[in-house]
């Protein structure tokens, strides 16, 4: 049976097509955006309201064995925010790292139609993909850890990038994974022994090889594979005064292997790692710095990891960074590493308005979304949990869309923090046009998902209608309409079907889950299995065989194919 | 008929969930299994015995035999009537099975508690309060040098844990036995005290006094006793030494700890040490976990829920409140008004007055044995064995994820987990729809 859908008399922003709010009919049929439907199909009249794409989150912990732990960790942030079962929906809890239901259900509600989780350690990547399999109508996809792993270290060491390279194309395949992750490059291995790796040229013990040429290798073999997405980077030393020049220095470090094509480096939850100063005490924000470097230079993005000021839980795979925390807060800690791999760490944290570092580091995020001039290579997100829970994009979209609503929380911060940040001297606003460009268009096109992000027809029918009439002046004096209107959709719609209204989940159905394979040759990959075989042993606690993970393990996969160039 | 060999296979015994073992099989029969330890080899080879092969209701004259249809529907009947049902077990299932599960206790607005209230629970509520400082036991494989066994005898319990994940194993930064440290802290000379470096026999339900002494020690301060739990403070701080001094430390403890008197208060404790360890060198701590899913049903519960075990649905969304919630205090204070087990024996394990309550109650069981449980029951309904013959997901003690194979047909007719509760779950929303 076909549906057919059409919103009509919308005010539409979708920059990926050039279209930057003027009135637009969208038709679907069968889940994708056509160019006309039968008279008799259902029709949403949008008059006097925003449509954009289904918004797209780029990174955005909400699944796996590290978001479970910080469930687990957690009844305290469970027992504030509940979610009772209604017609359509099962309940759930979780304020800050809310069950895997309600996260569907939260995005949903938002106009979010796609979320990529971007750490899983491969070795308990099967678990990631269970909780992805029980997340309700979003479509999502996860970043396989590769920073720190024993494979890649070696291959990169003895600089066989080749091998490198089939090694990862079998890792993704393995773990039916979506793009390339580094977090803290080889600063996790050594923190297997319960030591720090501080600089990009450090040596990691009993390996050999540098940060710098871990991120090199892996940013060549990501162009080896042709994968849609750029390498993935979590810097060395985030969380440490002064680390906005190892941010700057690990862009920098691969500029050389520049195309001009698109961006070849994702800097991701760049407020962390955009620390300037020497110690908490002179902590500033080192934004103007890295901003400036994004604008000379095309071949780096990044995302925000906006800080919002309450309680939330951090969880990274950035183990020493976590510890560190542990120390810094006195909060209770977890840490998991995970054998020839990856690590993790966990702390609950409460970002205050009145703490000095809280206030700088809330001030990083807004300075860099607004001192960015590209709005295509800076996207929105909390890094959820870590900078806030996910449900405080309306908020962050007031800040950047409203100086007065920036303002307004400036008033209540720490004021020297004030005093010290650029960020009051900045007039900038976003548009709307920028604001579906930092959380659709843009995080699709970083992506490669041509389907998404845009309402060019052919894409998925992905579609957010938001309860906000741009045609009305002065939009940016009323932030708390702002905020109104994008934490509940007027209508969300997925794959064509109306899966929420005015915040009311009205229906459910299973999003698909992406993955990436990029084919290398049948040498490459005979020659590769056998010295894989011969390690394999040696380096894990369980069988190769019971390793990969098979596509019927995804309850809707949806593979993206390309082709390796060895 | 041919023989036929699987390697990679992986067993469902206990929390080791080891996966290297080669197992023949002729005729629909197992008739090896390479690389089991003995428990495993006596489950491989002894899976049919006592087998349930038929479900059956008790009526006046006791059990009859019945066709699935008709006990699935008794069954759905009895949840639907229920107020508070209360759904246990679970640990000795797939993931997949597990998930039905928790869907089925939201359906019917009841309880669903897993065996970890009765086991390892105590570990949970000290990571609520503490942390954990843990990793998967590769880790442990290829770096550690001190090994702690605390309460806990894997000889018996977890016979491959020390030649596959500890002392015994070879890693890539530790060779041989010889670069390791062995301590075992019990109440008795058991037989993995006997491999031990360093034995410590401690006095009974002495745990949290011993585990602060250590803590006190390890942080430098000076304790005025002279012996603590039967171990001499000289004792201590040279375990203290030991433990601070290595490159990478682990503490692995069994019910020992967790179920002697101060339960989540001796996890506080250790977990406590650990992290003040972690201060000093690096070391983590594991349960020694029993059910092979045991860990499975935690996690799943909690990305479904928010919590591991002990939930209450009865008000509409999760509630969780082990003591108040969890199985044996429910049953014990009469509270629920039926009873759905999966894959557990709660009437052999559980308190009398919670067993009794139970046995009092409708009670239906999913099991593949006859067990004391299926014997008090008013519904049965033999499965499949998860890992022999039915597939499924399962979590290790240190949440590395496996997929257990089908190796045999299981006998004629008989279902799996998942296969009867998702049809228990469709007839209970049918019969809902008609009022």
């Amino acid at each position: 049976m076909t549906t057919e859908l059409a919103i009509v008399n919308g005010t539409v922003f979708d920059p990926l097509n050039q279209t930057g709010g003027e009135k637009q009919d969208i038709f679907i049929r069968d889940g994708k955006i056509v160019n006309s439907v039968r008279r008799k199909a259902r029709t949403i009249n949008a008059s006097g309201m925003v449509v954009m794409p289904g918004g797209v989150d780029i990174h955005s912990h909400i699944a796996g064995s590290k978001v479970n732990s910080g469930r687990l960790l957690r009844p305290e942030d469970h027992r504030k925010d509940v979610e009772p079962r209604t017609k359509h929906t099962l309940s759930g809890v979780g304020h800050s790292v809310p069950s895997t239901r309600t996260t569907g259900y939260r995005y949903t509600r938002m106009g979010y139609t796609t979320v990529f989780e971007p750490a899983t350690p491969p070795l308990k990547t099967r678990h990631t993909h269970e909780e992805l399999n029980a997340t309700p109508i979003i479509d999502k996809a996860c970043f396989p850890l590769l920073g720190n792993n024993w494979f890649v270290m070696e291959y990169l060491r003895d600089g066989k990038i080749e091998e490198c390279a089939a090694y990862v194309a079998w890792m993704l395949k393995a773990t039916k994974g979506y793009a390339i992750k580094i977090v803290d490059p080889g600063g996790v291995e050594v923190w297997g022994w319960g030591k720090f790796l501080r600089g990009l040229d450090d040596t990691v013990a009993h390996f050999d090889i540098t940060p710098r040429e871990i991120v090199r290798g892996l940013c060549k073999v990501n162009k080896i594979l042709n994968l849609p997405h750029p390498i993935h980077v979590h810097t060395n030393n985030l969380g440490n005064p002064g680390n906005y020049l190892t941010t700057i220095e690990t862009m920098d470090a691969v500029r050389d292997l520049d195309d001009g094509k698109k961006p070849i480096i994702h800097i991701t939850h760049v407020q962390f790692t955009g620390f300037s100063g020497s110690s908490w005490l002179n902590l500033g924000s080192g934004a103007p710095e890295i901003a400036d470097y994004i604008n000379k230079h095309g071949h780096v993005s990044v995302d925000l990891g906006q800080v919002i000021f309450g309680d939330t839980t951090t969880m990274t795979a950035d183990g020493p960074f976590q510890y560190f925390l542990h120390k810094l807060s006195g909060n209770k800690w977890v840490n998991v590493d995970v054998e020839a791999e990856t690590g993790s760490g966990i702390v609950p944290f409460q970002y205050k308005r009145g703490n000095y570092v809280n206030a700088i580091q809330w001030g990083i995020g807004l300075e860099l979304a607004l001192l960015v001039k590209d709005p295509w290579r800076v996207f929105m997100t909390t890094d959820h949990p870590n900078g806030g829970p996910f449900t405080a994009y309306p908020k962050v979209i007031a800040w950047l869309m409203s100086s007065k609503a920036r303002e307004k929380t400036m008033s209540k911060i720490n004021r020297t923090a004030k005093k010290r940040l650029d960020l009051p001297g900045i007039d900038r606003e976003y548009t709307l046009e920028e604001i579906s460009t930092v959380t659709r268009a843009a995080p699709a096109k970083s992506l490669g998902l041509t389907n998404k992000g845009h309402l060019g027809v052919g894409a998925d029918a992905d579609v957010a209608i938001y309860d906000l009439d741009p045609s009305k002046r002065d939009l940016e004096q009323n932030p708390i309409a702002i905020r109104r209107a994008f934490k509940e959709a007027a209508y969300t719609i997925k794959d064509g079907m109306i899966m929420s209204k005015k915040g009311q989940i009205t229906g459910t159905r299973l999003g698909r889950t992406f993955y990436v394979e990029s084919t290398i040759s049948s040498e490459l990959e005979s020659n590769l299995l056998k010295e894989i075989n011969s390690k394999f042993k040696d380096y894990y606690t369980i069988e190769i065989d019971n390793y990969p993970i098979a596509e019927s393990f995804l309850h809707n996969p949806s593979k993206i194919s390309c082709k390796a160039e060895v | 008929m041919k023989q036929q060999t699987t390697s990679s296979v992986v067993c469902t015994v206990c929390g080791c969930c080891c996966d290297h073992l080669e197992v023949t099989v002729q005729d629909n029969k197992i008739i090896n299994a390479k690389n089991a330890c003995a428990m495993s080899s006596s489950k491989l080879l002894g899976y049919m015995n006592e087998r349930l092969m038929q479900p059956m209701i008790r009526g006046k004259n006791g059990f009859s035999n019945c066709s699935y249809e008709k006990a699935i529907d008794v069954t759905a009947r009895t949840l639907a009537r229920s107020r508070s049902p209360l759904f246990y077990g679970w640990s000795l299932t797939s993931c997949e099975a597990i998930e039905v599960g928790v869907e089925l206790a939201e359906e019917t607005g009841g309880f669903i508690d897993n065996t970890t209230s009765t086991c390892h629970g105590p570990m949970i509520l000290g990571v609520h309060e503490i942390g954990e400082s843990s990793c998967t036991l590769g880790e442990i494989r290829h770096r550690a040098d001190v090994v702690v066994y605390w309460g806990s005898n894997p000889v018996h319990a977890h016979p491959l844990h020390m030649s596959r994940y500890t002392v015994m194993s070879k890693g890539r930064f530790r060779r041989s036995r010889s670069e390791r440290k062995m301590i075992v802290i019990d109440v008795r000379r058991t037989d993995t005290a006997k491999m031990a470096d360093i034995f410590v026999q401690m006095e009974p339900n002495k745990d949290y006094e011993l585990l602060s002494a250590l803590r006190a020690a390890v942080r430098g301060d000076e304790i005025e006793q002279e012996e603590v739990a039967g171990v001499s403070v000289d004792r201590i701080e040279e375990l203290a030494e030991i433990m601070i001094n290595c490159e990478f430390g682990a503490l692995f403890f069994g019910l020992g700890l967790t179920m002697s008197a101060g339960k989540n208060k001796n996890l506080d404790a250790a977990l406590s040490l650990v992290r003040e360890l972690n201060s000093k060198t690096k070391f983590v701590i594991m349960p020694m976990r029993g059910h092979f899913n045991v860990n499975g049903a935690n996690n799943v519960m909690t990305w479904l829920t928010g919590y591991p075990y002990a939930l209450d649905f009865t008000q509409g969304f999760p509630r969780y409140n082990p003591g108040e919630t969890s199985a044996v205090d429910l049953l014990a204070r009469s509270e629920c008004d039926s009873s759905l087990v999966v894959a557990s024996d709660p009437i052999s394990n559980f308190p009398h007055q919670a067993a009794s309550n139970l046995a009092s109650i409708p009670l239906i069981t999913i099991d593949p044995h006859t067990t004391p449980t299926t014997m008090c029951s008013d519904v049965v309904l033999p499965s499949a064995h998860v890992g022999i013959e039915t597939g499924g997901t399962i979590y290790r003690m240190d949440g590395v994820v496996l997929e257990t194979r089908t190796l045999v047909k299981p006998p004629k007719g008989v279902k799996s987990d998942v296969e009867i509760l998702s049809a228990i779950l469709r007839r209970l929303k049918s019969i809902r729809r008609l009022g």
